[in-house]
């Protein structure tokens, strides 16, 4: 007995102590020096809920990622059949899996669909119709490369909010996928929630498009364009009012140059206005694609287009060879930063929509604590004068078991480096309620001995025998519903689940380890006629 | 000390009087259930999608005040509630208007002027968020009262197994019928009470249950009801002591854990009771009518 008591009281003691060394970090507002090497770093986060933070759920919309790439499908396919002189009418897309080529006739169709077929073999080419006096060739992306090609779109999209997010500086933000379409971001203590959504939200495609001079812009509507143009709006936001204004311009639809050539996009403040603009840098294709158009259309416009906001369009005076432009518009300095952000970060694969966002001020989160510490403190009270008064030294057996019980919990959590939410908190105040249940299940069946007329070694050792098989049938069910908690829940209730069924697991050990070695080593020691039980 | 010395009360015989009261408990719930299900019951936005924010004022403010400046702003469905300490206002608007949260604060702004805020929490959801969590919940839900069945049903025996889902389900159905009643939020906390209270009610039913084997197994010759109530008295001061400190917690955390968690205490402190009684009242009463001649001996 004495032997195994030994190695209990040692395992207990190094639990103590590793609970302590876990903790510190934890603790302590700055580590010592010496504290390095192999002690632990990590400590008990705070969830969003306690200390204050965004978190939000994004749906990445990738049926428009597929509809993108086909887009540029068709553009691609424009260009190869000019150069092979195709005569064709119109390449676009058809609904959401389809390419299609209008052509004049047979012949140039059958050239078209082995151009294609050696371009793009992963698409799957239907059989050639006749329209009219057109003949038709479609392409089809089948199920399995959509796939791909939306999976592959979440991925960059959470990339690129990553890239976002590490530019615009939050400590310790949390970006990952959850299911097939969604991104979760979990930014902690951020001032500005708004700024930081509108920033993480922005699809940020740039592209620079020709003005269409020939199309009277203040008159045109979206019907009476031709095919290959497009109506879009240049806005802008007095300063002084906050009045906002809408010129119409239309554009052509096939854009020049895309921001997927920037390599550089930095803030700068014009010094003669005193206004913010944002120089953007080609890449060596961008540099020379910016050169030729420029040159080839010198006096006409030039639209700066991004996500569908013509944000300037000025003249080009001259051909602008070095690679590089501005962007100007009516933005604040803050807004400019973002966008040389977004800029740099590079665009989104498909815009991205908002399903969920919860954020919570930093004084809410602190009243939790308090709150929640203080619900803690008076349970703890509660329970142990109960527990005193009812089983009197054996109470306070099973209270050093429970204080234990948090000690190492707290330690567990520390050590996982889990989450700690207001739920959590709240796990942590029920389970000193439950977790004494094990040592009363104990104190009964030991007072049910004594009467029996057992002494009181013998009644504690059938206490703890009797009692064993019922502990762990009610812990294994109460851990069943646990686990089921933890599977389902997200943020809050996730962390009230780890800490319950941590507790619950930790629950075991001290009641039937930790208590029951303090009554053996008294009862060893000591002769005692009577149990204070 | 002891609060209860030997007893010998008939609990099983109770059981035409517990039944009734159980049922219609139940009944409430199941109504309650349906009005979740239907969506017509008071549901948290993270089930119905919707906004709601949680402003403090520096000034006390009246919901009529605020619900007069929202109407102006062209805000009109809305449910506000004053928090009693500390100036606070909720407002909570359900799906359809699709009034987000930047709306609110400047009609706010702007109707009351004189009264600045700021904003504590404020949380957006959308509709296929809460489609998705009403899923979830389901499969949480009976994935669990799988597990229960398939543990008990391995540990005891098939009957002893219905008997706690059935004392569980019954527990869950209370607390559901008590929120019904007093018109109280269903949302992702209350679920989580429920899952918890589910987790400790059955704790409570094995406590019993185990005795009741035990019993069995000691006198083959007893009848069942003795047995039975035997069992229940044995363990009654261990029920009674374990549902008190646990209540002492839920209760402390209901008192003093604040606003956020107000009604997750809430349901605890419910859950602790009605589980308390379901293990005695329900579980065993229902395998005693189940068995109606002893079980033969199990290999335990």
């Amino acid at each position: 007995m004495t032997k195994g008591n030994t190695w209990r009281i040692s395992l207990i003691l190094i639990f103590i102590v590793a609970s302590f060394v876990y903790l510190t970090p934890t603790l302590m507002t700055s580590l010592p020096s010496w504290w390095s090497g192999l002690l632990p770093k990590d400590k008990i986060n705070l969830g969003l809920d306690l200390q204050g933070g965004t978190h939000l759920v994004m749906e990445v919309e990738t049926q428009k990622a597929v509809e993108g790439s086909l887009d540029l499908i068709a553009t691609d396919l424009e260009d190869v059949l000019r150069e092979e002189n195709l005569r064709f009418k119109r390449i676009g897309r058809l609904g959401g899996d389809k390419v299609q080529l209008t052509l004049y006739d047979r012949g140039s169709a059958d050239t078209a669909q082995a151009l294609v077929k050696k371009k793009y073999p992963d698409l799957e080419v239907l059989p050639i119709f006749e329209e009219g006096s057109f003949v038709n060739l479609q392409l089809r992306i089948d199920e399995k490369e959509a796939q791909a090609r939306k999976d592959r779109s979440v991925a960059q999209a959470l990339e690129t909010i990553r890239n976002r997010i590490d530019q615009f500086g939050v400590s310790e933000p949390v970006i990952q996928r959850e299911g097939i379409n969604n991104i979760v971001v979990q930014l902690p203590g951020i001032k500005d929630p708004k700024r930081a959504i509108e920033l993480i939200g922005k699809t940020a495609r740039l592209e620079f498009k020709l003005v269409d001079e020939e199309v009277n812009s203040a008159t045109a509507t979206t019907s009476g364009l031709p095919e290959d143009d497009e109506l879009l709006f240049e806005k802008n936001t007095d300063p002084a009012t906050g009045a906002v204004t809408e010129i119409p311009i239309v554009v052509k639809k096939k854009a020049v140059i895309t921001g997927d050539l920037l390599t550089d996009a930095q803030v700068r403040i014009d010094s003669q206005y005193n206004q913010p603009y944002v120089a953007i840098d080609f890449n060596a294709t961008g540099a020379r694609l910016f050169d030729q158009v420029t040159a080839a259309n010198v006096g006409k416009r030039f639209a700066i287009v991004l996500d569908n906001n013509v944000y300037s369009a000025p003249v080009i005076r001259e051909r602008i060879s070095g690679g590089s432009a501005q962007i100007s518009g009516s933005f604040t300095e803050k807004e400019a930063a973002d966008l040389a952000i977004v800029l740099r970060a590079g665009s989104l694969p498909a815009p991205v929509k908002i399903l969920q966002n919860v954020t919570v001020g930093p004084s809410l989160g602190k009243e939790s604590i308090r709150k929640g510490l203080m619900a803690g403190l008076i349970g703890v009270a509660l329970v142990i004068v109960f527990m005193g008064i009812y089983y009197k030294l054996a109470g306070m057996v099973a209270n050093l078991g429970m204080v234990l019980n948090i000690l190492f919990l707290m330690g567990a959590l520390a050590a996982l480096g889990a989450t700690l939410t207001l739920p959590g908190i709240a796990a942590i105040v029920l389970l000193v309620g439950i977790s004494v249940d094990a040592n009363v299940l104990i104190f009964e069946r030991i007072r049910e001995e004594l009467r029996i007329g057992k002494t009181p070694h013998a009644a504690v050792d059938a206490g703890y025998d009797k009692a064993f098989l019922t502990i762990m049938d009610s812990h294994v069910t109460a851990l069943i519903t646990a686990a089921v908690l933890f599977q389902f829940g997200t943020g809050p209730v996730k962390g009230f689940a780890v800490s319950l069924s941590l507790g619950i697991i930790i629950n075991l050990f001290t009641s039937l380890v930790a208590t029951r070695v303090l009554f053996d080593a008294f009862l060893d020691r000591v002769r005692v006629k009577r149990l204070s039980i | 000390m002891e609060l209860l010395g030997k007893t010998n009360i008939d609990f099983i015989g109770m059981k035409k009087v517990s039944f009734v009261i159980s049922a219609i408990i139940a009944l409430i719930g199941i109504v309650g259930v349906i009005q979740i299900a239907r969506g017509t019951a008071n549901m948290g936005i993270d089930f119905s999608g919707g906004t709601s924010l949680q402003l403090k004022f520096e000034q006390p403010v009246t919901t009529g005040a605020a619900r007069e400046a929202l109407a102006k702003g062209g805000i009109k469905e809305v449910d506000l509630q004053e928090i009693t300490d500390g100036n606070q206002l909720l407002v909570k608007m359900r799906k359809s208007t699709g009034d987000s949260a930047e709306s609110v604060q400047a009609i706010l702004r702007q109707g009351l002027p004189a009264n600045p805020f700021t904003v504590e929490s404020s949380t957006e959801i959308g509709p296929s968020i809460g489609e998705k969590l009403k899923k979830d919940t389901l499969v949480a839900v009976a994935l669990s009262m799988l597990g229960i069945i398939l543990y008990i049903a391995w540990r005891f025996d098939f009957k002893f197994g219905v008997a706690a889902v059935a004392a569980t389900m019954h527990d869950v159905l209370a607390i559901i019928a008590v929120f019904f009643v007093m018109d109280k939020e269903v949302n992702i906390l209350l679920i989580t009470a429920v899952l918890t209270i589910a987790g400790y009610s059955l704790t409570d039913t094995v406590v019993v249950f185990d005795r009741i084997r035990e019993n069995m197994h000691k006198s083959l010759k007893d009848p069942l009801k003795t047995v039975f109530n035997k069992s229940i008295n044995e363990v009654l001061s261990r029920t009674i002591v374990t549902s008190l400190t646990t209540f002492m917690a839920a209760f402390a955390l209901f008192v003093f854990g604040g606003e956020v968690i107000h009604d997750f205490a809430f349901a605890l402190v419910v859950g602790v009771l009605v589980a308390t009684y379901s293990s005695v009242f329900v579980a065993s009463p229902i395998v005693a009518l189940w068995e109606k001649a002893p079980v033969e001996s199990e290999a335990a």
